[in-house]
Formats: C-alpha cells, sequence, structure tokens
C-alpha cells in the first residue's frame, strides 16, 4: 500500500514503540474527530434523535425511515426536499467550481503563461488576495456589492441602462456561483501555474515554428500535458464545493430555499427548525459516500499514474 | 499575447480586464469603505480619509476582545497542536518502523479529503457534548486541529524526507534520545518547513467560521468571525461602517502573513497542497 515508489528506500530507525508513542497525540485527534464523527453520522442516521426536546436523550432506533423521508417520491424534488437540495448543490458545484474556478484558473494561467510584467503579478496579486481573505470578510464584500441600489454591480449596470436586478432575491444562486468563482479561482490558477511551469520551453518552441495557432497547442499540447494537474484540481475545488458552508454567509439558503445546498439543508435540519439530527445524519451520510467515491475514485487515479497528490 | 494577430491581442486585452475589474471591485470595497465618513454599500473615495468607523467599531461590546483575544487564542493553539503533534506524526512515518505505514498514510489522504467541518456538524456537536467541550474554545481547537491536522502531516513529511540522515546518525552515536534528535537536530532542520505550514494553519483557524458557530454559545467567547456576522442584522449607515471597519481589522493579520511568507519562502506551498 505504499503511495510513494521511494517509501522503502527511506531506512526506518525509530523501534516500533517510540514511533506508535510519537503517532499516538494525532492519531488520536484523527480517531476522535474524523473517525469516529464519520461512523457516529451513520449510526444517528438510523435513530429518531433530536438536538433538543423529548428525543434528546431518549431516542430510539428507526432503521431506514429517515432515509425513507428523503428519498420519498411525492416530496424529494420539491421545495425543501432532498431532491430539490441535492439539484441545487450539482448546479451549484458545475457552475461555479468546474465551469468558474477550475476553468477561470486554467484559462488565467495559460494567458499569463511565461509574462512576467506587472500585468501578471497584478492579477496573481488580486486573486491571491480574494482566496486568502477570511470567509465572513468577503461575503460582506460581495453582500455590499451586490447591494440592490447602491451596489457598484447595479451602479454600473444602471449607467448602462441594463438595469438594476436585486440580486440576492431574483438571481441568488447566479450570485453565489459568481462569488465562489471569483472565491476560489486563485488556486487553480497557482496549481495549473505551477504544472506549466513544468512542461519544458522546448516543446511549444517546436509547436510554434511548426506555425501552430495559440488555440491548436494549448489544445493538443497543454491540454494531454496537463491531464494530471487537471484531474487533481477537479477533484479537490468539487470536494470543497461541494461541502462549503460559505453561501450561508450571503444567502443563509434563501430566499425561498433557492439556495439551500446540501451544508444549509443539513445545519437547517438539525439546527433549526425540527432539530432533527436523525435526518440531518442521514443527509450528511449521502454526502459522506459521495465524498468517499470521489475520494477513492482520486487515489485509485493518482497510484495509477504514480502523481504525487 | 498568444496570438500574433491584432485581434487575438485586443481579446486578451479585454479578458485581462475584466477579470482584474472582477477581482478588484470586491476588494476596493473592503480597502476603501473603511476610512469612509459617509460608509456604504457603494465604493467610494474616502475624502477625507477618517478613523471615526474604527471608533465605532470599538464601542462594540465584544469587538475588542473577539480581536485581540479569542480569535488569537483560537489561531494561536491549532497552529502549536497541529505542529506539534503534525511532526511527531509525521517524523514516526517517516523515521518508523511501522507496520501498516503505507494504509495509514493512504487512510490519513482519504479521510481528510471525506469528512470536512459541515457534514460532520451533528456528530461533532454531540461528540462535544459528551466531551464536556461543547461552548468550550478548548473544543474549537481541538476539532480545528483535527481537521487541520492531516495536510500539515503531510506537508510536514515532504520537508522530512529532504533532511540528510548523517546529521540525525551523528546525534544518536552522542546518545541523544528519539525525541532529542527532532527538537534539537530535526527541528532546526526544516524550520522554512514548520513556518510555512504553521502560518498555513494559523491562517486557516484564524478565518474559520462555521466550527465556532456549532460549538460556541456565549458572546464572550466568539472569534472574530461570529461577531462580524453579528452585524449583518444592523440597517444602514451602521450596517456598513461597523461591517466594513472591523472586517479590515480582522482581514489585516491575513494579509501581513501572507506578504510576510511571500517575500520570505514564495507562494507556492501556501494551498496545502504541492503544485
Amino acid at each position: 500500500m505504499t503511495l510513494y515508489p521511494d517509501e522503502a528506500r527511506v531506512r526506518t530507525w525509530l523501534r516500533p514503540p517510540t514511533s506508535a508513542a510519537m503517532l499516538l497525540p494525532g492519531l488520536l485527534l484523527v480517531l476522535t474527530f474524523l473517525v469516529l464523527p464519520f461512523i457516529w453520522t451513520l449510526v444517528i442516521s438510523l435513530t429518531n434523535q433530536q438536538m433538543l426536546g423529548p428525543h434528546a436523550a431518549s431516542w430510539s432506533w428507526v432503521g431506514l425511515d429517515n432515509y425513507a423521508r428523503l428519498f420519498d417520491p411525492a416530496t424529494w424534488l420539491s421545495r425543501g426536499g432532498f431532491g430539490w437540495s441535492l439539484w441545487l448543490t450539482v448546479q451549484f458545484v458545475l457552475c461555479s467550481a468546474v465551469l468558474g474556478q477550475a476553468a477561470l484558473g486554467l484559462a488565467l494561467a495559460w494567458t499569463l503563461y511565461g509574462q512576467h510584467g506587472v500585468v501578471r503579478e497584478a492579477v496573481f496579486s488580486l486573486a491571491i488576495v480574494a482566496w486568502i481573505l477570511p470567509d465572513t470578510v468577503v461575503a460582506f464584500a460581495w453582500l455590499a456589492i451586490l447591494h440592490p441600489d447602491q451596489g457598484a454591480i447595479n451602479v454600473a449596470l444602471g449607467a448602462l441602462g441594463l438595469g438594476q436586478p436585486d440580486w440576492l432575491y431574483h438571481h441568488a444562486m447566479l450570485a453565489l456561483v459568481l462569488f465562489n468563482a471569483w472565491r476560489g479561482a486563485a488556486f487553480s490558477m497557482l496549481l495549473f501555474s505551477a504544472a506549466l511551469a513544468g512542461i519544458p520551453p522546448s516543446y511549444l518552441e517546436v509547436a510554434t515554428v511548426t506555425g501552430a495557432s495559440g488555440w491548436q497547442k494549448f489544445r493538443d499540447l497543454v491540454l494531454p500535458l496537463l491531464q494530471g494537474a487537471i484531474i487533481t484540481d477537479l477533484m479537490l475545488v468539487i470536494l470543497w464545493t461541494f461541502n462549503t458552508f460559505t453561501p450561508f454567509l450571503l444567502t443563509g439558503g434563501g430566499p425561498s430555499q433557492t439556495t439551500e445546498v446540501l451544508s444549509i439543508y443539513t445545519y437547517h435540519t438539525a439546527f433549526e427548525g425540527s432539530l432533527d439530527f436523525g435526518r440531518g445524519a442521514a443527509i450528511s451520510t449521502v454526502v459522506l459516500l459521495v465524498n468517499l467515491l470521489l475520494g477513492l475514485v482520486f487515489l485509485a487515479y493518482v497510484r495509477r499514474h504514480r502523481l504525487h497528490p | 499575447m498568444k496570438g500574433s494577430s491584432l485581434v487575438g491581442r485586443a481579446a486578451w486585452a479585454v479578458f485581462i480586464t475584466l477579470v482584474v475589474v472582477f477581482y478588484a471591485t470586491p476588494l476596493l470595497w473592503v480597502l476603501l469603505t473603511p476610512f469612509n465618513l459617509n460608509a456604504s454599500p457603494s465604493i467610494g473615495v474616502p475624502l477625507p480619509p477618517t478613523l471615526a468607523n474604527f471608533r465605532l467599531v470599538f464601542a462594540e461590546p465584544y469587538a475588542a476582545r473577539s480581536l485581540f483575544w479569542n480569535s488569537p487564542l483560537i489561531a494561536t493553539g491549532v497552529t502549536l497542536v497541529v505542529l506539534v503533534s503534525g511532526a511527531l506524526a509525521a517524523y514516526a512515518l517517516t523515521r518508523g518502523a511501522i507496520p501498516g505505514r503505507g494504509l495509514i498514510l493512504y487512510g490519513l489522504i482519504l479521510i481528510s479529503a471525506v469528512v470536512s467541518g459541515p457534514v460532520a456538524m451533528i456528530p461533532l456537536y454531540v461528540i462535544a457534548a459528551d466531551l464536556n467541550l461543547l461552548g468550550s474554545t478548548l473544543g474549537v481547537i481541538l476539532i480545528l486541529s483535527a481537521l487541520l491536522l492531516p495536510p500539515a502531516t503531510f506537508l510536514l513529511r515532504d520537508f522530512l524526507t529532504g533532511v540528510p540522515r548523517s546529521c540525525e546518525e551523528a546525534a544518536l552515536l552522542a546518545g541523544a534520545s528519539p525525541l532529542g534528535v527532532l527538537r534539537d537536530v530535526v527541528a532546526p532542520l526544516i524550520r522554512h518547513g514548520l513556518m510555512v505550514v504553521g502560518v498555513w494553519v494559523f491562517v486557516s483557524a484564524w478565518g474559520e467560521f462555521f466550527v465556532p458557530f456549532i460549538l460556541l454559545r456565549a458572546a464572550a467567547l466568539y472569534p472574530a468571525s461570529i461577531i462580524l456576522y453579528s452585524y449583518r442584522d444592523q440597517e444602514g449607515k451602521l450596517w456598513a461602517t461597523r461591517i466594513s471597519a472591523f472586517g479590515l481589522l480582522y482581514a489585516l493579520p491575513v494579509v501581513i502573513l501572507y506578504l510576510f511568507v511571500s517575500r520570505r519562502y514564495g507562494f507556492r506551498f501556501f494551498g496545502g497542497y504541492r503544485g
């Protein structure tokens, strides 16, 4: 099960008891707060446990009832149903992570490839600052520029005579997609820039000499060479966006549950309203299984192609 | 610049301009509004600039406490726990004869990809309640440490594989204990890595909203992220004033640390994953 081929060559001199003792503090943390929660989610999803109220302390087993309610064909696709939230999450991930972060990051990395001027510095610095600032700070910055009367977006649209929609009311999902693309494209851009820097410049020079256009070089040379980086990047940004809670800071899932992605849906189910831990855990279990599937597929790919994750 | 045609270069210029405007607009609001006497959701040049908005922030009951005590306490605590337990684990995993080491590594990557904070909100709440960690800063520190530990361990492991073994062997011959070798020989050799990973952990913990939002219920314990979020319901001028001034103070340490790391070490490790 070695992940890296050079594993066996690193000589080992710590005796097993010593190394076990050194591993212990970290292992305890991971077991208590990562592994146990994974198992506990599955267990709670089979009960009627609540945060407060009659079923907080004296809960009972309910089998697969919570799942039956999630997947009830009569309600699951209607507003507030599990399928409704799942579909919103899929839209959010495809538009903001795949098209937004990964594609924008790749476009920026490629168009700025080989440049060293002030333009590259400016784009990189702005994108990185957008990426590292705390969630709450950038969420409020976006609430400000999305403001219906005074926000920068509508001031610009008004000056062009294009109307001034109330973004977070009429186009809340679109606003979240733009926000998340803005927030996270820097990671993809940095990853693809590093991968591009690893391509021998002679490859591209040969292509230029033989008369390939910029688009042809990108499609026939860069895309195949970056395959590993693209898979790694897609995998990470999909996982992060699928699990993020940040949309809550902008919309709280509203208006009328039109942006209630799975993380917010779980929160509303378990920590508000009916305080239903059992059903919330069933939602989390589905998310965990999707995460697990993505992780396993990716690790299989990494081991097959001997990539460094 | 790719296509030599005029059209290609014009398209490139338009694309880059749009990207710069897209990125700069929200950041301009963050930067300018706190100094504007008429702070509002619109972006205005503060002429003349004023510090009155910051005075308003410090008149809020828990603002200073969250910025100067609660958030630093959580971020520093998480950084210490992750660096110590992560360095020990990474050292054991690179130098130790551990049966099933490959399996442990594989499991660590997988579990950290699968279990994020939000997906585990219910069991984390239940486990914290069982361990009497609900409403406690220690609980927030331990849970955040666990979430950040696997990637930090992997980064530290990369730095450790670059340490020449001869140094350790010399120290062992001189009679040093394994812990002594790690502390006195290896740690100084990877201080660069400890610094970069430490900054990454600190910045992540500093910006964290979700875990304290779920676990903490007393305003006196709230970190800056929660206090800032609590200003959202205020109206009109107050909204922009407090949010922008508090937000800038809260964001400042992150920007300073970023500048420090990128000046000294370059930025390429900062995402927690190597490119």
